[in-house]
């Protein structure tokens, strides 16, 4: 897909060198997305690596005139693979993904202030016999933190392998980057001695009985350790059935009764421990205002206090800055569809154009301003590390739940959007568990459910004071209240059954308080709408049309013709402002009757039966079948199915409601009816984003199913006892 | 004594780990291995996980993990 490019060369004027690509790999945080954005900018894009939820970040680098890709791998500490981050790194380091050509040049990323955890990952990165070079990042805080590296030292320790010293952050030292990387790829590549000397043995051993060279020593070597199904079936092919008992004699030898990982980890770390004297010196450094700033942070009252008054904030920003921007939104969609009505004479298309094709890019752009202010708040909590830190703190708190302290900011975006909320479970590194915040967040009470309890607890609840509090805020905070226990419950539920499993640990890197680039937030702000309005837009957009068809076909000719009647007899005895009144009723009416005898009408009345136990008739059953894609658009149907248009204003529609009756003349609009349709809106999951997202992070349709099956059917169940008990 | 014992601001080293849990082994990946130096940081609300500094590095890990790794003190900072 082609992407826009910022460079002054345009793309096809460029010699696409050989399709060579390159590929970034370090730990977490070691800066690595801050080079690949120096390297890219915004010619990159973010897809998923096949089968699994790993995210795969592509771009196109140009360095005087030849392009290469650059992948920027998960960061990962070792590449004998623990987790779905780690074996995508190794698969695609192997060249065994497909779609992702092997890298022809590796990066490794160095973080000159963790030295330490950085030279296991190196070690198992040069021993991969690929062309590689070393950026050594963060010098800028190691020269503060009196940390001076011997880059020399560190070149001649391994083995030759150039060292480039960057300041990512203000992009020192990426024009000497550029250049190694012209100088390293594709040339000839020596292979390199390994740090683990047994297991090299063992492997050059095997390589002799094998008696051919296209295993790799790596190859065989993770086949020993790390009992690699690939490589194991290369080997097997030529040792058959000897493989595996050659590969446990070997395994034995080397690790014991002992975990293959655990020894390599001690062989590793001491190689590191004698070696890390000579590569770096530190000196005793001041304290910085940093470590100041974590320490204070740290502290039980100053962690709760900062917590909560954050969360405070974010929420306050949310709605006091998307607000404005969802109304000017929503304003200009109205303005656009009804300038189309005034343009083009009524009938379909103008109808499509207003109602469905302008309607439907509103439904999606609305969400925007939310999505993209909450993840600007996540982005930046994460780039100064503070996200982490919530996680930390928070661990204990939500382990009650099931889930870990990872999922706390997922699930407090919820409250704001489900959207974000689950997009931003990737940090959680459990699949049980990050599937489990992921069914967990869309319960919370998002800004969409919001006008629909608006409307309906003005209209009523009474707005009376009961001892100190008032009733409607305590039905609000009521709803709050059910969509967490909601949420909680379903964690809670499917920990226990289908995603039980080994409790879940708690490891995380804490990085240091760290002031975030602009440019990196930026650029990754961009990327998260793009993914938003790629996957999430391109449902909404269509389950909006369906909506509208549903709703405009077939054309009533009758009440058309009996409209335009109507009109014309109005015309002929009233003038004026009374006149324009009387004229938007019969439109009202007419839209009202079009609705009644359209699909969605007539959908309405056929599952009418089904929500007749929960006390609904079939205009609130056709408004909420219409809400499914969505759920706010509830409030402007009711508005055309009650005949006081879409965009009345709401006290005109409260009027309505509370008038409602059945063919035999009972209200409709009870208070068992209205609190259980409120408990119906607080855990049904009407929301195509929604759906679409946790499709795209689970990369299957079962959990997204599942996830809507589950909320309808506990909406339904709930809303069947509140009207039962309530009705009796 | 094991690592999940330890008070804030103790220096610890690792001289015995029970290796076979995953989480475990993870931690040595993250360079928690014999005879390497560390300093408790703390405790997070409710008293865990803790937080260790190995190496430069901050770490954080639950009680249930910490118990696996048996440590000497090698400096005792009460308090601060």
């Amino acid at each position: 897909m082609a992407e826009p490019a910022i460079s002054s060369v345009p793309l096809e004027n460029l010699t696409i060198s050989q399709g060579m690509s390159i590929a970034l790999v370090g730990n977490p945080n070691a800066g690595k997305s801050t080079i690949f954005n120096r390297l890219t900018g915004l010619r990159q894009k973010t897809a998923n690596y096949p089968g699994v939820t790993v995210e795969k970040k592509v771009g196109k680098l140009n360095l005087s005139g030849s392009l290469y890709d650059l992948i920027d791998l998960p960061g990962i500490y070792s590449l004998s693979p623990q987790s779905a981050d780690e074996s995508i790194a190794v698969d695609v380091l192997l060249g065994r993904v497909k779609g992702t050509p092997q890298p022809d040049l590796i990066i490794a990323v160095i973080d000159a202030t963790r030295l330490y955890q950085g030279l296991y990952l190196l070690q198992q990165l040069v021993e991969l016999g690929r062309p590689i070079v070393i950026a050594l990042t963060m010098t800028d805080d190691a020269i503060i933190k009196n940390i001076s590296i011997n880059t020399r030292q560190l070149q001649d320790k391994f083995q030759g392998v150039p060292v480039c010293e960057l300041v990512a952050t203000t992009g020192k030292g990426m024009r000497s980057l550029d250049t190694v990387i012209r100088n390293t790829i594709g040339k000839n590549y020596p292979q390199k001695n390994s740090y683990w000397k047994e297991l090299r043995n063992a492997s050059n051993e095997i390589q002799q009985k094998i008696g051919e060279s296209s295993l790799k020593l790596v190859d065989i070597e993770r086949a020993i350790i790390n009992a690699d199904p690939v490589a194991i079936e290369s080997i097997q092919n030529v040792l058959g059935s000897e493989t595996n008992s050659e590969l446990l004699r070997y395994r034995t030898e080397l690790c014991g009764s002992e975990p293959p990982i655990a020894v390599e980890a001690r062989v590793r770390y001491s190689w590191i421990k004698e070696a890390l004297p000579i590569l770096e010196s530190k000196a005793k450094a001041p304290i910085r205002w940093a470590t100041k700033i974590t320490n204070w942070i740290n502290r039980p009252l100053t962690a709760t206090v900062l917590f909560f008054g954050l969360m405070a904030i974010i929420f306050q920003a949310v709605f006091a800055w998307a607000t404005p921007l969802m109304d000017f939104i929503d304003n200009t969609t109205v303005g656009l569809g009804t300038w189309v009505q005034d343009v083009i004479p009524p009938g379909i298309i103008s109808s499509f154009i207003a109602d469905g094709v302008i309607a439907g890019v509103g439904s999606v752009v609305i969400f925007l301003p939310q999505i993209l202010i909450l993840f600007l708040f996540i982005i930046v909590l994460e780039d100064t590390g503070y996200l982490a830190r919530t996680a930390f703190l928070m661990d204990r708190a939500m382990r009650a739940t099931g889930l870990s302290g990872q999922s706390v900011i997922p699930l407090i975006s919820g409250f704001a959007c489900a959207v974000p909320g689950i997009m931003a479970t990737r940090v959680i590194p459990d699949r049980r568990d990050r599937i489990a915040t992921i069914l967990a967040a869309p319960f919370m009470t998002c800004s969409a459910r919001l006008p629909v309890y608006a409307l309906l607890i003005a209209a009523f609840i009474p707005n009376i004071n009961v001892g100190f509090a008032n009733l409607q805020g305590l039905v609000l905070f009521g709803l709050y209240m059910l969509g967490i226990i909601g949420g909680i419950g379903t964690a809670l539920l499917l920990k226990r059954s289908a995603l039980r499993g080994p409790n879940p640990t708690f490891i995380l890197a804490l990085p240091e308080f760290h002031i975030p680039s602009f440019r990196t937030v930026l650029l990754k702000l961009l990327d998260r709408a793009r993914i938003f309005l790629r996957r999430a837009g391109t449902v909404i957009f269509t389950v909006a049309i369906l909506v509208w068809a549903l709703a405009y076909f077939p054309r009533s000719t009758n009440i058309e013709t009996e409209r335009v009647e109507a009109q014309a007899q109005a015309s002929t005895v009233l003038t004026g402002s009374i006149l324009e009144t009387e004229l938007n009723t019969i439109d009202n009416e007419a839209a009202a009757a079009q609705l009644a005898q359209s699909y969605l009408g007539r959908m309405g009345n056929w599952i009418e039966p089904v929500f007749t136990p929960l006390g609904w008739d079939w205009r609130i059953s056709a408004a909420v079948i219409a809400a499914f894609p969505a759920r706010e658009v509830v409030v402007a149907v009711l508005g055309t199915i009650y005949a006081v248009g879409a965009e009345a204003d709401e006290t005109s529609l409260v009027e309505r409601l509370r008038s409602a009756t059945w063919p035999d003349g009972r209200t409709v609009f009870t208070l068992p009816t209205v609190l259980g349709l409120l408990v119906f809106f607080a855990w049904c999951l009407q929301c195509a984003a929604t759906l679409a997202v946790i499709k795209r992070e689970t990369n299957t349709w079962r959990w997204p199913v599942f996830a809507w099956s589950y909320m309808t059917a506990i909406g339904y169940i709930g809303a069947l006892l509140i009207y039962q008990i309530g009705s009796v | 004594m094991t690592l999940a014992e330890l008070s804030r601001g103790d220096r610890a080293q690792i001289i015995a780990i029970d290796s076979q849990k995953n989480s475990v082994q993870r931690l040595m990946v993250m360079g928690l291995v014999e005879g390497i130096e560390i300093e408790f940081l703390g405790r997070s609300l409710g008293g865990d996980p803790i937080e260790l500094l190995i190496h430069g590095s901050a770490l954080s890990l639950r009680q249930t993990d910490a118990r696996h790794f048996t440590v000497t003190i090698a400096d005792k900072k009460d308090g601060s």
